[in-house]
């Protein structure tokens, strides 16, 4: 890893809180305790799709040990993590939506006692029919509308765009290629159940703590929705026990335990069940996909028109966002001339999609690269040379204005099909073993935040101790990745001190900057950007100190070895805390801020603000693996991943999330699917049920790390939490097509339907036929200027 | 130590609730995911589904007492020193499943060392790094 | 936090006292071993016991003893990981310590016992499921219900049989002593079970397994386990092929024994496939055809993991595959 000019960055180095969670110290959500605090449970909705006629709590309050019932007339106001689409209620006042809707919450002495009260509430249901396929959602009417606020059916969104010159692209090609896919959906099942503890105290303020991944966004719910202004609320997001994206919108249970804590004047918790969280979900949204390319007969694509069905579930959570995502990100990795898409998300009685680690853009790069392996099969072409000939360029803009900065693919495929050693293999392994390809790219950051503003994304503040003590604030949240621990160093190798000496306090809306959140892969990039911008003012001043102490300009010195130093003479130095001490007395208290807020990204569209980032990043992925032909069983051996991440801060920490998104990529490749009964209940709401790879499915990986040096990125660093999950998906399908002979064109690739390919009964994929909106059209250039970093 | 606790109580809840050792963790309480694993009389058990009178007069530890005299246990140092705590949820009982399988075999191998922890499910690190960790204090320090 | 119930814990001093007390409390006493099943079906609501006979620290269902005048004696309050380690089990029925080491998790192991695997309790998506879940999906045969969910037509619960070590056992031929109000008994472990998923049991409530014992006669035999499931631990099987076979210094097959589990909700003895093997020399054609006889007797149905279709094909893949491993023609 190259390490050149850093002392921090690059190392190796344990995370600032390893310890902690290794002694059992770190406390999450359900390990907090406070003195009269009661226990919250949320009676559920046993109905997919119903009317609620009448609820009656009487029975319920007068259990002995309960507090207060609440149902949804104390919780009116709606909401919904995307401003355009705030269609959820704490607990459903009128209609319950999906098994496991919440229309009731109990506050009692203990769960156990909560738990009886539920039985006592008494709720008069009128069933309607479930709508559960998108087939369905698409021609709803009548008592089959799911919601009433959209426009018709049960659509919610539907889209559609035209890039560049689609048409001409087609005729240019030598052949036309058109397949369906499906990708089934999934949950992230993080280990920690979703948690939340409220206190209203005394002084009229609220405290929530949660296991959040965006506590701003909670806040700003929050406030809506109790009619509390923002001031008088404060929410800690507590170490987050797994995220993926599951935890990252304002839930019922979160608002629940406020207004039960406003109304006992006690601190509530509440801590769901894991069967509770199959029902809060917001995972992978299951998805149809057609996919119709022109190439030229050397492999060039000419143009691409890509469908997406989208089957939302009951609200729409971030599916606003997660529709245009299945479109946005295709044109990112392999230059595409000619670029239709057309997406559409409906609602169903099942429980609501959102997103999920590479949000919307798995299913369509695992469509996208398994029909690229079939096109290069057909033409006669390594799947690999198909794709290297063809790679997005550096400091391009793509078909729908998606800015490049860096790419480090061509890089990472080389390294990648060396060490593999893909010639040598592929196509050349017996039959029941197969090697396979695939790559892609993600965001390092989404380029604009959930609700419409100016302000910055994230904020820093640093605030510097007499005693050298370095103390960085900021309101992000580490979910696992990592985040404090990168603050730390960035603050470390700013100051030229050891990161055990930086002390970071995050997460917490009444003591820290906003930060937007651990969603979108944007941390490292914003909040490292941030916080470079709040260490150089400082430094400014301390230097300033420093120059006056040393007599040396203030260009001559530099931060390092816990010491302020001249360049030229080394030993000509004052230490850290000497020179904050002098410029204390100089300037007084020691303090800065930092901001970032991504740059502006190229086009104007309406429907341009999904795909945009400070930077991609990009992946690719090797995978081999074997096939028992007779009992179709899949085993992979080995997986290969090669990740640009820009700048690897700590190459500990970047490969665990790659190996940590190598493993869910292979639980949703070949087990993992939230599915449901045709009554609409969830078929498998238990950890033995939804299929985790264990320690014994996991096979080892090796990653090789590249990095590109982004502009835009702190000391040039990208995402790594995120996009090395896409690649794999495809690269598991197109090794089973080496092994085997068959493409499976679902996800997951149970044995089942890989017998079903080999005896030639696996149906096609079928798409519904839907009538698109006209297409908004765009051509590059178009639009506002480039921006370069702000 | 003596405690006076409810019949139905597992041991999980004792810890964690009656003892406030909230090291403890727990993600389904069906014995379906290995989280709230701690050792009994030196084995791995899943304290959710052992009660807290069947635990009576056995030799219960926790993540809580895996540091010895201030020290971390060199599985403990190994973990962190390569990154194998994500979000570090389900890490103590990991810890004490592998401290059980080092305690009666020093040297084991990688297999035997995904065998032995295939009962504890970890969803963010694609147990990599937990293999390495184990691998790398069965070795003794300093060999990574 | 999922929780149990209120309920009382009994803890016998003797396996008399287990059995007095199973017959003084009457039908709402069970007895509690491993607790790795009841505990989490009390928490779902699918037991409902109010007293709970702890068969825990008994010693007269502990031991494992390889070496009897009789057999093999396998005490049924071991746990599953003293049966999988143990030496002599290792080395003569490697099927049985295949099976007790693929139960769960070790974890679980460290805690279930054999005699709790042997009694498991059948097992259907429909019924493992929570007090909720159930309610919503209106309540099912097996409990608390009227009509089967899987098949609404059937009379009988078709709850599936989930033991890994039950066919293991029964291939082996073993015995299973049974302790009663009326003293001690013997039956052929086989003979314990019955194809329904409610009562998949015959043995009386109030009569607590002491042990198993593995005839002399079984010392000898090659044996195999072979189970399909999703996950290479915590699964319970879908599938479970048993096979016993024992062969002449010429090669000819002398005995056959193959048990399903998973198929249905007992284990199935499949005497058909075990009469095409013997008396012959074992080959591929053979092989074949008794993998068929034993496909014909797997009626998997939709009220497990992995789709049914592919659980009754794979049958005759796991028989084939099991045979082919006894006879030497695949390793």
């Amino acid at each position: 890893m190259s390490r050149q000019g850093f002392s921090i960055i690059g190392k190796a180095l344990p995370k600032i809180d390893a310890m902690a969670k290794c002694t059992g110290e770190t406390r999450y959500a359900d390990d907090l305790h406070f003195s009269r605090m009661v226990y919250a449970k949320l009676l559920r909705s046993p109905h997919p799709h119903a009317l609620i006629r009448a609820i009656r709590t009487e029975r319920a309050l007068s259990l002995e040990g309960v507090y207060a019932v609440i149902t949804g007339r104390d919780l009116p106001v709606r909401y919904g993590i995307s401003p355009a689409t705030e269609d959820e209620e704490a607990l459903a006042s009128e209609k319950v939506r999906f098994v496991g809707d919440p229309v009731a919450g109990v506050a009692a002495a203990s769960e156990t006692v909560a738990e009886k009260a539920l039985g006592l509430i008494d709720v008069d249901y009128e069933p309607l029919r479930p709508v559960l396929s998108v087939e369905e959602a698409l021609v709803a009417e009548g008592e089959l509308r799911i919601h009433s606020w959209n426009r018709r059916a049960n659509i919610q969104k539907a889209v559609s765009f035209e890039f560049g010159d689609v048409e001409q692209g087609f005729e240019q090609a030598d052949h036309i290629f058109d397949e369906t896919f499906f990708y089934e959906g999934n949950t992230h099942l993080p280990m920690e159940q979703y948690c939340a503890v409220a206190f209203y105290g005394p002084d009229g303020k609220l405290t929530l703590w949660s296991s959040t991944q965006t506590p701003h966004y909670l806040h700003r719910a929050l406030s809506k929705v109790l009619g509390l202004p923002m001031s008088r609320i404060r929410v800690i997001a507590t170490p987050v026990g797994g995220g993926f994206g599951g935890k990252s919108e304002p839930f019922s249970h979160e608002i629940c335990v406020a207004k039960l804590s406003m109304i006992t004047g006690r601190p509530v918790k509440i801590t769901l069940t894991r069967e509770e969280c199959f029902y809060v979900h917001r995972g992978r949204h299951p998805v149809k996909m057609r996919i119709k390319t022109g190439v030229k007969s050397d492999g060039t694509l000419q143009a691409m028109h890509f469908q997406s069905f989208l089957d939302g579930g009951g609200y729409s959570s971030y599916g606003l966002a997660t529709v245009y995502y299945t479109g946005a990100l295709q044109t990112v990795v392999y230059k595409l001339p000619g670029y239709k898409f057309e997406g559409v998300r409906v609602f169903t009685n099942k429980p609501p999609c959102g997103p999920k680690r590479g949000h919307g853009t798995p299913q369509p790069r695992f469509a996208v690269e398994v029909h690229l392996d079939a096109i290069a099969e057909k033409l006669g072409m390594d799947p690999i040379e198909l794709r290297l000939k063809q790679l997005v360029e550096p400091n391009t803009v793509t078909v729908n204005g998606l800015r490049i900065t860096t790419t480090g693919l061509r890089e990472c495929i080389e390294r990648l099909a060396a060490k593999a050693e893909w010639k040598k293999k592929f196509r050349q392994l017996p039959y029941g073993q197969g090697i396979g390809f695939a790559s892609s790219a993600y965001i390092s950051g989404a380029g604009l935040p959930i609700y419409w503003n100016d302000m910055p994304h994230s904020g820093v503040q640093i605030k510097l101790d007499r005693g050298g003590g370095i103390t960085a604030f900021c309101g992000s949240i580490d979910i696992g990745q990592g985040s404090d621990s990168i603050l730390a160093y960035v603050v470390a190798e700013e100051f030229g001190v050891d990161p055990a000496d930086v002390r970071v306090v995050t997460a917490d809306t009444d003591l820290t900057p906003v930060d937007l959140g651990s969603y979108s892969s944007r941390v490292t990039v914003m909040t490292g950007n941030a916080a470079i911008q709040a260490c150089r003012k400082l430094k400014d001043t301390l230097l300033r100190a420093a120059a006056d102490a040393l007599e040396i300009p203030a260009d001559d010195l530099e931060f390092a070895e816990g010491k302020v130093r001249c360049r030229s003479f080394r030993d000509r130095a004052i230490s850290f805390v000497e020179c904050v001490q002098k410029a204390e007395a100089k300037f007084g208290t020691l303090g800065a801020m930092g901001s970032y807020r991504p740059p502006k990204h190229p086009a104007n569209y309406r429907g341009s603000g999904v795909g945009p980032t400070p930077a991609y990043s990009y992946s690719a992925s090797i995978v081999e693996l074997r096939c028992d032909a007779d009992s179709a069983e899949v085993k992979v051996d080995k997986v290969w991943i090669a990740h640009d991440c820009g700048r690897a801060f700590n190459p500990l920490l970047v490969e665990g999330q790659v190996e940590g998104s190598v493993y869910m990529a292979l639980g949703e490749a070949l087990m993992e699917e939230q599915v449901f009964r045709k009554s609409g209940l969830h078929k498998l709401p238990s950890m033995l049920d939804y299929k985790s790879p264990t320690a014994l499915e996991m096979p080892e990986v090796e990653t090789i790390l590249v990095e590109t040096n982004d502009p835009e990125g702190p000391f040039g660093a990208k995402e790594a939490g995120q996009g090395p999950l896409l690649p794999v998906i495809p690269a598991v399908t197109n090794a089973l097509y080496d092994a085997i002979g068959v493409r499976i064109h679902e996800i997951p690739i149970t044995p089942d339907k890989v017998l079903r390919a080999l005896e030639g009964r696996l149906k096609p994929v079928s798409v519904p036929s839907f009538e698109f909106p006209p297409p908004i059209r765009w051509q590059p250039g178009e639009g506002v200027e480039v921006q370069q970093k702000s | 130590m003596e405690i006076a606790s409810e019949t139905a109580k597992t041991l999980l809840e004792v810890l964690r609730e009656d003892l406030g050792l909230t090291g403890t963790k727990h993600g389904c309480e069906l014995g379906e995911c290995g989280t709230c694993a701690v050792l009994m009389d030196g084995k791995p058990v899943l304290s959710c589904l052992v009660l807290g009178v069947e635990a009576e007069g056995a030799d219960v530890a926790t993540i809580e007492g895996m540091m010895q005299g201030g020290q971390p246990h060199p599985l403990q140092r190994a973990f962190a020193d390569l990154g194998a705590a994500q979000c570090g949820y389900c890490i103590p009982g990991i810890l004490l499943v592998a401290k059980a399988l080092l305690d009666s075999n020093p040297h084991p191998g990688r297999d035997e060392i995904r065998e032995m922890l295939s009962g504890n499910l970890c969803r963010c690190t694609g147990y990599t790094k937990i293999l390495d960790a184990v691998e790398m204090a069965a070795k003794g320090r300093g060999d990574l | 936090m999922l929780r149990l119930p209120e309920f009382r814990y009994v803890k016998a001093g003797s396996l008399k006292g287990a059995v007095r007390a199973l017959s003084d409390l009457g039908p709402d006493a069970m007895v509690v071993a491993g607790g790795t099943d009841l505990y989490p079906k009390m928490k779902r609501g699918q037991f409902t016991p109010r007293y709970l006979v702890s068969l825990r620290f008994l010693p007269e269902l502990k031991g494992i003893r390889p070496r009897g005048r009789e057999g093999m004696w396998i005490g049924a309050g071991e746990t599953l990981t003293a049966l999988c380690e143990h030496h002599a089990i290792k080395g003569i029925f490697p099927s049985l310590a295949q099976a007790a080491g693929s139960v769960s998790t070790p974890l679980l192991r460290n805690m279930g016992t054999i005699g709790g695997n042997l009694f498991v309790d059948t097992r259907c998506n429909y019924y493992d499921q929570t007090f909720f879940w159930r309610e919503a999906a209106g309540f099912c045969l097996k409990k608390d219900g009227e009509i089967c969910l899987v098949a609404p037509r059937s009379k009988k619960c078709l709850a599936v049989f989930s033991s890994d070590t039950a066919p293991v056992f029964c291939s082996l031929g073993a015995m299973a002593i049974l302790v009663g109000p009326g003293g001690e008994r013997r039956v052929l472990l086989e003979e314990l079970y019955r194809d329904d998923g409610i009562g998949f049991l015959t043995k009386g409530r109030e009569e607590v397994l002491r042990g198993v014992v593995i005839p002399r006669a079984a010392f000898g035999v090659r044996n195999v386990y072979l189970k399909l499931r999703r996950r290479g631990a915590f699964d319970f099987p879908v599938l479970g092929v048993a096979a016993a076979m024992s062969f002449s210094k010429e090669n000819i097959c002398l005995s056959a024994r193959v048990v399903l589990t998973a198929v249905s909700s007992c284990p199935k003895v499949v005497e058909g496939a075990a009469a095409v093997v013997v008396g012959k020399r074992v080959d591929r054609t053979a092989i074949e055809e008794a993998a068929e006889v034993a496909a014909r007797a797997s009626h998997p149905v939709d009220n497990a993991d992995m789709d049914y279709w592919y659980r009754k094909r794979m049958t005759k893949v796991y028989v084939r595959k099991a045979l082919a491993l006894l006879a030497g023609l695949e390793s």
